[in-house]
């Protein structure tokens, strides 16, 4: 794929992923960049998001709807076809407590695909992978038949279907 | 007032409605806390922010890791006397049927609580409570 490419996909993904999705866009998600079942997303810091207003701490749930999004992702992206997808369930792994005022970091991949389920595992960050936040593991249903959700849109090449 | 002052007044009075007003991601997604007979209950009002799927008016699932994560918090400040909103170090989400465009409710168990952490189990429903939605089991450290 030619950069410019990757940067138009890169578009369309973040449209329809992050931006159409209410709950994404609710959370500020926006899709920085991507690959071969695997994504990265980026959760701006906001106030509305803080857990613990004695520490300005995000709540646990911002960071596990933001993984459950990222991984969601990455199954849609390692997917070659569009397939509507489910969570089954997700472990989250808190490292340490999020840095108050900085933006969040997560990054998902999906590392198998059987014909039912898909398997994920993804790290939250402020800087780097290796001084994560967060570790995620999520397992997805994979449904026979064509997605119905947007992000349809986002993966599927210009002339595809 | 501080936090830790309005977490034991709650405590006292048996209610947390004004605790879970001062936690903004609750205030900001609509979740509530209220005890009645001595069981907390917690309570996400629906808005369509909170959709994850418009072409079936499903609930993100995110939303519901996060009111169970609340609703497991709360019932741990509730029952147990924690002075801090408890850090929570784990939670495994379980999504058990898709979440409806409605009013989703979620309570909690205490399975065990040590020195050090605590053991949290929490379930979430919407029109019948016997039909969990979702279900997560989450550590704190208190």
């Amino acid at each position: 794929m030619s950069p410019a490419d990757h940067a138009e996909r890169l578009a369309r993904l973040d449209r329809s992923f992050a931006k159409a999705i209410p709950f994404n866009a609710w959370l500020g998600l926006e899709t920085v960049d991507f690959g071969d079942g695997e994504v990265t997303l980026r959760l701006p810091h906001d106030p509305k998001l803080v857990g613990d207003p004695t520490t300005g701490v995000l709540h646990g749930g911002v960071i596990t709807a933001a993984m459950d999004a990222a991984c969601g992702a990455s199954v849609f992206l390692a997917l070659h076809t569009p397939r509507r997808i489910a969570t089954l369930d997700l472990r989250v792994d808190y490292l340490r407590p999020s840095e108050p005022g900085r933006d969040v970091f997560c990054r998902c991949r999906c590392h198998k695909v059987t014909k039912q389920v898909a398997f994920t595992e993804g790290w939250a960050f402020h800087d780097t992978q290796e001084d994560s936040i967060a570790r995620v593991v999520g397992t997805f249903m994979v449904f026979d038949g064509t997605s119905t959700s947007v992000l349809a849109d986002g993966i599927t090449k210009p002339g595809d279907a | 007032m501080t936090l830790t002052e309005d977490i034991a007044r709650a405590r006292e009075a048996g209610d947390f409605a004004e605790v879970a007003a001062k936690v903004p991601l609750m205030a900001a997604m609509g979740i509530g806390v209220s005890v009645n007979d001595g069981t907390l209950l917690a309570t996400m009002a629906f808005s369509e922010p909170l959709i994850g799927n418009f072409a079936i008016r499903a609930l993100h699932g995110g939303t519901l890791g996060a009111l169970l994560e609340s609703a497991a918090a709360f019932e741990l400040m509730w029952t147990h006397s924690v002075e801090r909103i408890p850090r929570v170090v784990g939670i495994t989400v379980e999504y058990l049927r898709s979440g409806k465009a409605v009013e989703t409710f979620a309570r909690a168990e205490v399975v065990r609580a040590g020195r050090r952490v605590a053991n949290v189990h929490a379930w979430a429903w919407q029109d019948d409570i016997a039909r969990p939605i979702a279900a997560a089991h989450a550590r704190f450290l208190v």
